[in-house]
C-alpha cells in the first residue's frame, strides 16, 4: 500500500505545476495563519520572559498591605527599619541586611518613535539596590554617585525614549538630573526603568516615604519566615511577594489577554484556512476524476488515493507553515515592542520567536492541512470508476 | 431582477466551491469585524473628548500633586471660564481585584464642568452637604448592589488616614448616568472635603485640574499660559486638551492600531487570493457558455456585468453575514474596549471592502471574458 | 427578389501564428427565403467560417454580406452583437446549453435581451416547447435529458425570439441515427410551416439530403451555387 501511495502521490505532485494558483492558495493561506499566531504569542513569550527574568525565587518584595503595585504603596521610614529587622533577611559580611528600600515614580518622556510622550518608572534604589541585583551591569559610563543627583538609564528605556542619553539633563520637581550611565539586565522588566539613589530622590522631591522593600532572602525558603514575621506583626500592614511571583501578577493581564487573543484570532484564521484549502483541494480532486478512476481500474487501492490526497494537502500546508514561521522570525524576533505595563509605565520587552512557538505554527499548519484534504480524499476514493470513466 | 437566474446559475455550478468561497469571505469579514471594532472603539474614546477642556498636570508626572492654592490663579488666567479639580484615590471594595474608581472631587464645581454626568440637582447638592456622601455610577451600583441610603465600605490602596487604616466609608446620595460613555459609569464621586481631612499625607494638595476654555481655538494659548504660571516652581505643570490626554494614554496601550491593521491586511491579502482563484477558475471552466451568450446577442458589456454582479453578490453576501456575526459577538468585548455596539462605521467600511474584493477578483476574468472571441472559443481554441 | 441571404465575393483570411490563410477565396451565395440550404465540405474547407460570416460572428475581409437586406459587414461588433438578437438563430453541434439552468429557463434566454414582460416571456418560452414536443420536460436540467431532447431545447432557444434565420453547425454530429432523423425532421418543419430560412452546416451526406438545396465547399470555393434541382 505505501508503494501504492507514494506512486499515486508521486503522480500529484508531477501536476502541481499545473494547478500553481490554486495550490498557492493554501500555501499562502496556512502561512497567514502560522505567522499571526507566532507573531503574536512571540508577544506573550517576550513578555512573560522579560517579567520572569527580573523575578528571582530567593528575593522578596514588600509594600503596603491593599497596595496592588508599587506605585501606590507609600511605606513610613519606621515600617521600613521594622522590615529590616525581620528573619530570613540575608546579611554581608558586616552585619547590613542585603535590602532595598525604594522610592518608585513616574516621568513623562517623548518617546523616540511620535515624539508623544509616555511613563518611564524612576526608581530609587537604597545603598545596597544595586548589590542585591547582580543581574544589572553597566553597559556605558559610570553608576551614580549616592547624594549627587545623577541617574543611570536601562537599555531599553534608552531606546524607546528620547533624551536619555549619557550627558543629557532631565529637569524633575525643579531640580536638575544628569545622564551618567546605561545599564543592561538580560532584558527584564528593569531595563525599561532609570534608576537613581533613594535618598537623593526623595530630597529632591520633599518626600519622606517609600514605595518597597526589597529584600535578598537567606534561601528561597526562608520567604515563609519573613512573611510570616511581618504579617503576624501588629504594627506593620504590609504585604510580602517573592519577586517572581509579584512580577508574574503585574504582568497576567496582558498575558492572559494577549494569549486569548492569538488563540482567538488564530482560531477564526485557521478556520477560514480550512475552507481555502477545501477549495482548492476539492477542485484538485475533480480536476483529476478520470486519472483516479483509471488508477482505480487498474488496481490501485482506494486508500492509496486517500493517503495520495491527503499527502498533497499536508505537503502544502507544510509549505505554508513555514513560510509563516520563516516570516514572523524574520520580521519579529528580536523586534522591541512597547506596551502598557503593570506600573502605568512603558514596559519594553523583546518578541522572541523561539523554536517552540515555530513548532506549535507547524503543528496549526500540520491541522489545517489535515483537515483540508480529508473530505475531498474520501470523495475522491468513492467516485465510482465506472461512472467517472464513462462521463469522460 | 430578470438576469437573475442566469447570474445564480453561474453561482450554483458548483455549489460547494461557492459555498466554500461563501465561507471564506464570512469567516475574513468576522474578523474584519471584531478587529477593527476594537480599534474604532480605542480611537472613538479620543473622539468623544470635549474640545472645550483642558486638564493640568504634574509636569514630571501626571501621578505628581498640586496644591489646592494653584486654583485661584488658575482661574484668573484669560480665557479660563471655570475650573474644578479632582485626584485619584485607587480605591476598591473588599478585595484589592475589585477596583472601583474613586475620586475626591468639589461638588459645586465638577458635575457642571462634566455635563455628560447626568444626575438631578438635588443628589448633588446632597452630596456637597453630606459630609461622607457619594454620587456613584449606575452601572456601579448594579454590579454591587448598592442604593441610595446606604453605606458602602471603600478601601485605598494609597491614602491611610489619620487613624492608620485605609478604610474608608462613604454614604450613597445619588447615582448618576453617561450615556455617552457608559464605562464612566463605574466611577464613584466624593466630597474632597472629607478626604482632605482624613488622609494622613499629601494634604492640601490635589492630582489634576479641569479646566473650561471659551474657545477651544485657544487652547494651545491658555495652556501655555497656565503652564508658565508654575514653571521653575517646586510643583511645575503641563496642561493640554482632553483629547491629548486621552491620546497619549492609548499610545501607551501599545501598537493597537499596528497590530490590527497588520492582521487585516494579511488575511485580505489570502482572502484575495483564495477568492480570485476562485473567480478565475469559475469564469474559465465557462467560456463555452459566456461564448453562447454573445452569440445569442449579449454584449460585451453585458457578459462583463454578468460576472462582476456574480462577484459583488458573492463577496457581499459573505462580508454581509461576517460583518453581522461580529456585530453579535461585539456585546462579549465590552469589558475590553467599554462599548457595547460594533460601530457603524466599521460596518460601512466592512461593506465598502467587500466592494472593492468584488470588483478586484471579478475584473480580470470579466475583462476576459469580455473580449472573448465567439469563433475562437466556440472551436475550442 | 430580396434574398434572405446574399453573399458577394467575400474573403476571409485567418491567422495561424505568423502565417496568413485564406479561408475563402471570393465566395459568393444567395439564400431566398424559406430555403433550407445544406453546405457539405471537408473539415477545415471553411464552412463554418461561412456560418460564422452569415451569422455575424466574423467579418468578412472583403466582399460583402447581406442579411434580409443590411449590409451587416458595414456593422461595428457592437452593432453586430445587436443585430444577431433579433435576426439570427444558432444551433451548435455539442448544444451548449447552460447545465445549471431548466429546460425552459435555456430557451428564455435570448428574450431576456428584449424589452418583453415577464408574462410575455413566459407565453413565447411556452409556445416553443409545443413546437419542439418538450412542453413536459420545462423544468429539466440538461443533464436530465438525452442528447436529442437537449438539441431540441438548443432549436427551441433558436427560436424563440422569432428570428428569419436559422444558422446550425454540424446539428446531429453527436446524435445516434433515430435521433438525428428526428432533429432534421423539426429542422424541416421549421422551414416550411414557420418560413424560417435555415444553412445547415453538414459533413453527413444522409442529413444534407433533407434539405431542399446543398452546396459544397471545397478550398475556399462555394461549388453548386445556385438552386439545385
Amino acid at each position: 500500500m505505501i508503494r501504492q501511495t507514494l506512486a499515486v502521490a508521486a503522480l500529484n505532485f508531477k501536476t502541481i505545476p499545473s494547478r500553481f494558483w490554486s495550490s498557492l492558495v493554501i500555501v499562502l493561506g496556512v502561512a497567514g495563519v502560522v505567522g499571526v499566531v507566532i507573531s503574536v504569542l512571540a508577544m506573550v513569550t517576550g513578555l512573560a520572559a522579560a517579567m520572569q527574568q527580573a523575578g528571582r525565587p530567593d528575593r522578596a518584595i514588600v509594600f503596603r498591605g491593599g497596595a496592588n503595585t508599587e506605585l501606590s504603596s507609600t511605606m513610613a521610614r519606621d515600617t521600613v527599619t521594622t522590615i529590616l529587622d525581620a528573619p530570613g533577611i540575608r546579611h554581608d559580611s558586616t552585619g547590613h541586611a542585603i535590602a532595598s528600600p525604594e522610592v518608585v515614580t513616574i516621568v513623562a518622556r517623548p518617546m523616540r518613535s511620535g515624539g508623544s510622550d509616555a511613563n518611564v518608572t524612576l526608581r530609587g534604589v537604597g545603598l545596597q539596590g544595586l548589590a542585591l541585583r547582580p543581574e544589572i551591569h553597566l553597559v556605558a559610563g559610570r553608576w551614580f554617585k549616592p547624594g549627587l543627583r545623577e541617574l543611570v538609564v536601562g537599555e531599553g528605556a534608552e531606546r524607546q525614549f528620547a533624551g536619555l542619553d549619557i550627558g543629557r539633563h532631565l529637569d524633575l520637581r525643579d531640580t536638575d538630573w544628569t545622564v551618567v550611565g546605561v545599564f543592561a539586565s538580560g532584558g527584564d522588566a528593569h531595563e525599561s526603568e532609570i534608576l537613581t539613589d533613594a535618598e537623593t530622590l526623595q530630597a529632591a522631591y520633599r518626600r519622606n516615604m517609600f514605595q518597597s522593600v526589597t529584600v535578598q532572602l537567606q534561601s528561597p525558603e526562608s520567604f515563609s519566615q519573613f512573611k510570616d514575621a511581618l504579617t503576624t506583626n501588629p504594627q506593620l500592614s504590609v504585604e510580602a511577594d517573592r519577586e517572581s511571583d509579584y512580577l508574574a501578577k503585574l504582568s497576567k493581564g496582558l498575558t492572559t489577554i494577549m494569549t486569548l487573543v492569538a488563540r482567538v484570532v488564530g482560531s477564526i484564521m485557521a478556520i477560514g484556512a480550512v475552507f481555502g484549502a477545501l477549495n482548492t483541494m476539492y477542485s484538485a480532486v475533480s480536476a483529476r476524476t478520470l486519472e483516479i478512476a483509471t488508477l482505480r481500474a487498474i488496481g490501485f487501492g482506494g486508500g492509496a488515493v486517500v493517503f495520495s490526497v491527503i499527502s498533497e494537502a499536508l505537503v502544502l500546508s507544510l509549505l505554508g507553515g513555514a513560510l509563516g514561521a520563516a516570516l514572523a522570525w524574520l520580521f519579529f524576533n528580536g523586534h522591541g515592542v512597547n506596551a502598557l505595563g503593570g506600573n502605568f509605565t512603558q514596559l519594553v520587552f523583546r518578541l522572541s520567536v523561539t523554536p517552540a512557538l515555530m513548532i506549535q505554527g507547524i503543528v496549526w499548519a500540520l491541522v489545517i492541512g489535515l483537515i483540508g484534504g480529508l473530505f475531498p480524499a474520501i470523495r475522491a476514493a468513492r467516485v465510482p470508476v465506472v461512472e467517472a470513466l464513462r462521463t469522460m | 431582477m430578470k438576469y437573475f437566474p442566469l447570474i445564480w446559475a453561474g453561482l450554483t455550478r458548483k455549489k460547494l466551491r461557492t459555498i466554500l468561497t461563501l465561507l471564506s469571505v464570512l469567516v475574513a469579514f468576522l474578523l474584519f469585524g471584531l478587529l477593527q471594532g476594537v480599534n474604532a472603539a480605542f480611537s472613538s474614546g479620543v473622539s468623544g473628548a470635549h474640545l472645550d477642556r483642558l486638564i493640568v498636570q504634574g509636569k514630571v508626572s501626571f501621578t505628581d500633586q498640586m496644591p489646592l492654592a494653584y486654583r485661584a490663579q488658575i482661574a484668573a488666567v484669560p480665557g479660563v471660564t471655570a475650573v474644578t479639580y479632582a485626584s485619584w484615590f485607587g480605591g476598591y471594595y473588599q478585595d484589592p481585584k475589585n477596583q472601583v474608581f474613586s475620586f475626591p472631587v468639589e461638588p459645586s464645581t465638577y458635575f457642571s464642568m462634566f455635563p455628560e454626568l447626568t444626575v438631578p440637582k438635588d443628589q448633588v447638592e446632597a452630596l456637597a452637604k453630606t459630609r461622607t456622601g457619594a454620587i456613584i455610577g449606575k452601572k456601579l451600583a448594579d454590579q454591587y448592589n448598592w442604593k441610595i441610603g446606604q453605606a458602602i465600605p471603600v478601601k485605598s490602596a494609597i491614602w491611610t488616614k489619620l487613624d492608620g487604616t485605609s478604610d474608608w466609608s462613604f454614604n450613597v446620595v445619588g447615582i448618576f448616568r453617561d450615556l455617552d460613555n457608559p464605562s464612566q459609569e463605574m466611577s464613584l464621586f466624593f466630597n474632597n472635603d472629607y478626604f482632605d481631612e482624613a488622609r494622613s499625607f499629601d494634604k492640601g494638595m490635589v492630582g489634576w485640574y479641569t479646566v473650561r476654555i471659551d474657545n477651544p481655538a485657544h487652547g494651545p494659548a491658555v495652556a501655555a499660559s497656565i503652564d508658565k504660571l508654575f514653571a521653575n516652581s517646586e510643583h511645575e505643570t503641563k496642561t493640554v486638551t482632553e483629547k491629548e490626554f486621552t491620546q497619549s494614554f492609548l499610545k501607551q496601550l501599545g501598537d493597537v492600531n499596528f497590530i490590527v491593521t497588520s492582521i487585516i491586511g494579511a488575511v485580505f491579502f489570502a482572502l484575495l487570493f483564495l477568492t480570485g482563484n476562485t473567480m478565475m477558475q469559475s469564469v474559465r471552466e465557462r467560456i463555452p457558455e459566456f461564448a453562447v451568450l454573445k452569440t445569442i446577442g449579449f454584449s460585451d458589456g453585458g457578459v462583463l456585468a454578468i460576472v462582476l454582479v456574480e462577484g459583488l453578490l458573492l463577496a457581499i453576501t459573505g462580508a454581509a453575514l461576517g460583518l453581522a456575526g461580529s456585530a453579535a459577538a461585539f456585546p462579549l468585548l465590552e469589558s475590553v474596549v467599554g462599548i457595547a455596539h460594533l460601530p457603524v462605521s466599521v460596518i460601512a467600511l466592512g461593506l465598502f471592502c467587500a466592494v472593492l474584493l468584488a470588483l478586484v477578483t471579478a475584473l480580470l476574468p470579466g475583462w476576459r471574458v469580455a473580449r472573448l472571441n465567439v469563433v475562437d472559443a466556440l472551436a475550442g481554441r | 427578389m430580396t434574398h434572405a441571404i446574399s453573399m458577394v465575393n467575400v474573403i476571409k483570411h485567418y491567422r495561424r501564428g505568423r502565417e496568413s490563410v485564406e479561408v475563402l477565396h471570393g465566395v459568393n451565395l444567395e439564400v431566398g427565403e424559406g430555403e433550407f440550404v445544406a453546405i457539405m465540405g471537408p473539415s477545415g474547407s471553411g464552412k463554418s467560417t461561412l456560418l460564422n460570416l452569415i451569422g455575424g460572428l466574423d467579418r468578412p475581409d472583403s466582399g460583402s454580406v447581406s442579411v434580409a437586406g443590411q449590409r451587416i459587414d458595414k456593422l461595428s461588433g457592437g452593432q453586430l452583437t445587436h443585430w444577431r438578437a433579433g435576426h439570427v438563430g444558432f444551433v451548435f453541434q455539442f448544444y451548449n446549453l447552460m447545465p445549471a439552468l431548466s429546460a425552459a429557463a435555456n430557451i428564455e434566454l435570448p428574450l431576456l435581451l428584449l424589452p418583453l414582460s415577464r408574462v410575455q416571456r413566459k407565453a413565447k418560452v411556452a409556445a416553443v416547447l409545443e413546437i419542439v414536443g418538450l412542453s413536459d420536460r420545462a423544468k429539466h436540467k440538461p443533464s436530465e435529458l438525452s442528447g436529442g431532447q437537449q438539441q431540441r431545447i438548443a432549436i427551441g432557444r433558436a427560436l424563440v425570439s422569432d428570428p428569419p434565420i436559422l444558422l446550425c453547425d454540424e446539428p446531429t454530429g453527436d446524435l445516434d441515427r433515430g435521433t438525428a432523423t428526428e432533429i432534421l425532421d423539426l429542422i424541416q418543419l421549421l422551414s416550411r410551416r414557420e418560413k424560417k430560412t435555415v444553412v445547415m452546416v453538414t459533413h453527413d451526406q444522409k442529413a444534407a439530403d433533407s434539405a431542399s438545396r446543398q452546396l459544397h465547399v471545397d478550398k475556399g470555393q462555394l461549388l453548386d451555387a445556385g438552386i439545385a434541382a
